[in-house]
């Protein structure tokens, strides 16, 4: 299954990752070979087999209502590129959220 | 304070014992181990905190293995383990025993990268549970070590901040993506070293290195504060010279932790306890598909030698099959990326690391990220963004994590048979700072440690003799890798120890004729 | 127009009242000053993790069984990846193929052509989920578009959110609005929310198509910016009319998300984005599996309350018109009307009391009824001074007021003392002020004679002004009637 540049430029907008066209053009092949590689997994059958996603197979771990510590604001402020007062600023967000 | 180089011989059990006992002050091992780094690890050792060199600076036997050595902090704490040990308090066996920590966990108040351009400059506001347990020990922590960025690699090549040298032989990699706390617990710039284990990152680098070097089973260790790479196979673990060190470093890392829901509730497995008990009668299962995997013959031999060694000492050995292990580095590289591709979205240039400016903030992201992160990093997330994505989601990572389980079953059968599995930990030797250019042949580094990450099993590397790489090397550390079922760590630690007894491996580099040595 | 059909799902998101948020244990309050409740959790720290809040799974399952729902056996939480400035980690911590309810129902009374009809709204599902931080937006207008610079505090990000999906069974605005009002209701009564549009602890969507009837759904379109309960009505209006037109006139409805103005009562296109999301939901690899045994389930169902539902009904029975009981309960006066029953008020009457001068009179001061002082015992002893005649209908009014204004201080007889309010109970006197009364409005009075009724509470009302209100309306009225002799 080889990929093509624009799935790959598809993907970096997903991703938001800024890629120049050297940049695609680079990255096309070894992605290719990469997922060439991991598609091996398809040849397992893996009928009435279930995704794993725990080793442990933990259940119903939660917390209990009760506050817990906080972090000042400006500890976590602190390491804002671009402190707007008490807010952390962004540039200009042009698409409305999902 | 001119203090004894002698003292960066010790293991750290012995230097614990030496503290508590009042025959040492915890600042003079301290002070031992600084006069190390200073003139072995091309830092700039001069204020509070003491920088790495740019690469393009250092001399050609630095090590590089620490970034970051945070010494006013790492003074202040040796000094309170010496003042509650004047005061009469009991110190636990660790104290006063300073430590490499992997700078992928946080340490409130000193400098974390991740070994990224991202997080240049990023000062956590909070301490990892990790650290907190190692503070709690009473272990003085050096400093944050180099590591291949965001955790992902098997050499340290991939840190944005040059490569870390093996002590073993500057001119090679000490393997990755731990490579920094390795090399200096290798290189005895500490005795004790912290890692962290996705897909081989502990086991793999202590095999090239000549450590003992363990990833515990999966949830063991809290993984709060420790920045996700792959969050279902992600643990911290331990470096160290020697199975005794290693076990009791793992017995501070483990246990419950409520801030981590994947923190395993039950009591950690007593791996120090373990420790003397031998392997009389114990069935050892050589895996079959891993053993055969590709391994450079001088690796091999090695191996067979210490299989050998194991049945001269009272174990049954037989050869055992793990079917689906053969497509674990597939699996592997498609769930530990998607995973990934979540874990690195938050860094976005808006609160905190990195921002590259433009006018909208979706640009901003975007070229934040694709300055901020480097190629394997933006290689991965792409991989993983697209195995998670419509269309592909199934094939690829819904599939991968059905072969998971699969994996996982096949060690469970085996573990039916036989109390331990072994392998070589990894196929070859430490190989040469720039040889292996291909992403899938760095891949193919982890192929016998990541069936143990997909199941989350125990699995613990202890070092059983040297080889060469076939081209004319130096002699280079060979590893032997130990699996337990799930929880059964110190299984893995009672084997190492006895392989460790019966083999006996000197970790010296210069013992063996390699290395530098100053 | 009548042969099109509208057709609308709704999407209501319920923000809890938690103490704290759902991953952490940050505080979840309302308008604190920006980002002093975080955590590293919260703010999307590299090496945070997420805890579930166990109040937030009881409270989630508590609705769901309100709502009718089933409870999966095992659920489990999902990433929904996007990037979005307000979101700390750029994925959503939800609930994706596994929600933890299912198939509910909601019934709701809606009144068509002066009938009271009933209508069913299938629930397709209920998750849980988390809420985003909130962004200000820097710029002319204070809002998005033209905004040079957004600043974003992370205050409500992680404040544990509920998600409840209906199926597409709404036909009409007042169905929705019914729909909306009725969830608010049950989620007040739960007490897991409170539920109030001004402050975003409740927010709607509406998913809106036409068809021909008998016909497969049409395209839908999102309207979002819905802030009341009237907008969300006046949204589907325009929403439906604005498709039938662009249909009729050749036209096909795009797939779209549309933002309600308010001022203009149009829906708006925002720029379309090129491609739809794709959120690459995968289970989150930090969190483990929610299971609900059935003896949990019960367990939760035998912490019920009254449902509204019930409780209107139960007033019904009791003899309380419809849309007083609807006002009782939505104003949170339940209690307080049993208690005034209780206390030996008939519930009728009580009610009139409560959905009439008690609401008004709040809304009037801007007072909230847990701060009114109000009891059943002051409730039912204004009925009892009524019934007895001891006070006129106007002056009653008075003496709750008085009640009111002291913050039940006094209950009503003591403030219809401290006033001076009593009711006029000589007849003599009446009669003379009546007989006043006709003498000086004879073109009043000739109305009345010539048949116009109404033209008889003008006089009536002369009479209570003359009287200082102290005179008895329905005896007023039988006096002037015979003096008007008609």
């Amino acid at each position: 299954m080889s990929l093509s540049e624009d799935e790959v430029r598809h993907v970096a907008a997903l991703a938001r990752l800024a890629l120049d066209d050297d940049e695609i053009a680079a990255l096309t092949p070894q992605l290719a070979d990469i997922l060439a590689y991991a598609a091996e997994v398809g040849a397992v059958a893996t009928d009435d087999v279930a995704p794993m996603t725990h080793p442990l197979g933990l259940e119903d771990v939660t917390r209990p209502d009760v506050p817990g510590e906080r972090l000042p604001a400006d500890a976590v402020l602190a390491a804002a590129p671009d402190r707007v007062g008490d807010r952390f600023g962004v540039p200009r967000i042009v698409e409305e959220d999902a | 304070m001119s203090a004894d180089p002698a003292l960066t011989r010790l293991g750290a059990a012995a230097l614990g014992a030496a503290v508590g006992a009042g025959e040492v002050t915890a600042r003079e091992v301290l002070e031992a181990h600084l006069d190390a780094i200073a003139a072995r690890d091309g830092v700039v050792a001069d204020g509070d905190v003491w920088h790495a060199r740019d690469a393009a600076d250092l001399g050609p036997d630095d090590l590089h293995a620490f970034l970051v050595v945070t010494a006013a902090r790492a003074r202040d704490a040796a000094d309170a383990v010496d003042r509650r040990r004047a005061a009469g308090e009991a110190l636990g066996p660790l104290a006063g025993v300073p430590l490499a920590l992997k700078d992928v966990l946080t340490m409130r108040g000193a400098p974390t990268t991740c070994g990224s351009r991202m997080l240049e400059g990023w000062v956590p506001p909070y301490d990892a549970t990790v650290t907190e347990r190692l503070a709690a020990a009473g272990i003085v922590v050096l400093g944050k070590t180099n590591m291949d960025e965001f955790a992902m690699g098997s050499s340290t090549e991939n840190s944005a901040y040059g490569p870390t040298r093996n002590p073993w032989d500057p001119d090679r990699v000490p393997g990755g993506s731990s490579g920094g706390s390795a090399a200096a617990v290798a290189g005895c710039l500490a005795p004790l070293g912290v890692g962290t284990d996705t897909g081989g990152s502990i086991r793999q680098p202590a095999a090239f290195t000549g450590l003992v070097g363990g990833k515990p089973t999966y949830g063991a260790v809290s993984r709060y504060g420790l920045v996700a790479f792959a969050s279902s196979l992600d643990q911290a673990g331990p470096f160290a010279r020697d199975v005794t060190d290693a076990a009791l470093l793992h017995a501070v890392m483990a246990g419950p932790d409520p801030r981590d829901a994947t923190s395993d509730p039950t009591d950690p497995a007593d791996v120090v306890a373990a420790l003397g008990r031998g392997v009389e009668g114990l069935r050892v299962g050589v895996v079959e598909e891993l053993e055969e995997a590709g391994c450079e013959p001088g690796v091999r031999a090695v191996f067979l030698a210490a299989v050998a060694a194991l049945e001269a000492a009272g174990a049954t050995v037989e050869r055992v099959s793990l079917p689906h292990a053969g497509y674990g580095l597939p699996a592997y590289y498609l769930v530990a990326p998607a995973e990934a591709s979540s874990n690195l979205a938050r860094f976005d240039g808006v609160r905190y690391g990195r921002r590259v400016d433009a006018a909208t903030a979706e640009a901003m992201n975007a070229a934040t990220r694709g300055e901020g992160f480097g190629p394997e990093v933006r290689r991965r997330i792409m991989i993983g963004t697209h195995a998670l994505s419509s269309g592909y989601v199934d094939a690829y990572y819904l599939q991968a994590a059905r072969v998971r389980t699969l994996i996982a079953r096949d060690f469970a059968t085996a573990f039916d048979r036989v109390d331990v599995l072994i392998s070589p930990t990894a196929p070859g030797v430490a190989f040469r700072i720039g040889a292996v250019a291909d992403p899938l042949a760095m891949y193919r580094n982890d192929v016998a440690t990541v069936p143990a990450s997909l199941a989350g099993v125990p699995a613990v590397s202890v070092p059983i003799g040297t080889a060469d790489d076939g081209a004319g090397s130096g002699p280079l550390p060979v590893g032997l890798q130990i699996m337990a079922p799930l929880r059964a760590d110190d299984r893995c630690y009672r084997v190492a120890r006895a392989v460790e007894a019966v083999v006996g491996f000197d970790p010296d580099p210069a013992a063996h004729g390699a290395g530098v040595r100053r | 127009m009548s042969a099109w059909e509208t057709v609308v799902g709704l999407e209501v998101h319920v923000e809890l009242s938690t103490a704290t948020k759902m991953w952490c244990g940050c505080p979840t309050t309302f308008g604190d000053a920006p980002n002093t409740n975080v955590c590293p959790v919260c703010s999307g720290q590299p090496g945070a993790l997420p805890v579930p809040n166990a109040r937030a799974v009881h409270d989630a399952t508590l609705l769901g069984l309100a709502l009718g729902g089933t409870i999966a056996p095992r659920c489990r939480f999902h990433r929904k990846n996007y990037f979005y400035p307000d979101l700390a980690k750029n994925y959503q911590i939800s609930q994706y193929d596994v929600p933890l309810v299912s198939d509910g129902v909601l019934e709701v009374e809606v009144e068509r052509d002066g009938e009271l009809v009933l209508e069913t709204v299938r629930i397709e599902r209920l998750h849980m989920e988390e809420d985003t931080g909130k962004s200000l937006h820097l710029g002319a207008t204070g809002r998005l578009h033209g905004a040079d610079r957004s600043a974003i505090d992370y205050n409500r990000s992680g404040v544990p959110l509920l998600e409840i999906v209906s199926r597409p069974d709404v036909r009409d605005p007042e169905t929705a609005q019914a729909y909306l009002r009725e969830l608010q209701a049950i989620v007040r009564t739960l007490g897991v929310s409170d539920a109030r549009m001004e402050e975003g602890s409740i927010r709607c969507d509406a998913n809106v198509s036409v068809r021909r009837p008998g016909e497969p759904l049409g395209t839908r379109c999102e309207i979002k910016n819905l802030n009341s309960v009237r907008s969300l009505g006046r949204a589907i209006a325009h929403e439906a009319a604005r498709q039938i037109a662009v249909l009729e006139d050749g036209g096909s409805i795009v797939m779209e998300t549309r933002h309600w103005d308010e001022d203009a009562g149009v829906t708006r296109t925002l720029r379309r984005k090129e491609t739809v999301t794709d959120y690459r939901y995968f289970p989150d690899p930090d969190l483990v599996e929610v299971t609900t045994s059935p003896r949990r389930v019960a367990e939760v169902r035998a912490e019920l309350p009254e449902l509204p539902a019930a409780a209107r009904a139960r007033l019904v029975a009791a003899g309380v018109p419809r849309a007083q009981a609807a006002t009782v309960l939505g104003g949170g006066m339940l209690a307080l009307l049993d208690a005034a029953v209780a206390a030996g008020a008939p519930a009728p009457a009580a009610a009139n009391w409560l959905a009439g001068e008690v609401t008004g009179w709040l809304a009037a001061e801007g007072v909230a009824l847990a701060d009114a002082g109000l009891t059943g015992t002051h409730v039912a002893e204004l009925v009892a001074m009524v019934e007895e005649g001891a006070v006129s209908a106007t002056q009653a009014k008075q003496v709750l007021a008085g009640v009111l204004e002291d913050r039940g201080a006094a209950g009503p007889r003591a403030v219809a003392e401290a006033r001076g309010l009593s009711q006029l109970r000589d007849e003599g006197e009446l009669a003379r002020v009546v007989a006043e009364v006709v003498a000086a409005n004879p073109d009043a009075v000739a109305a009345v004679r010539d048949g116009n009724d109404r033209a008889i509470g003008a006089l009536v009302g002369q009479v209570m002004r003359a009287t200082g209100g102290s005179a008895d309306p329905r005896r007023t009225n039988e006096l002037l009637r015979a003096a008007i002799g008609s």
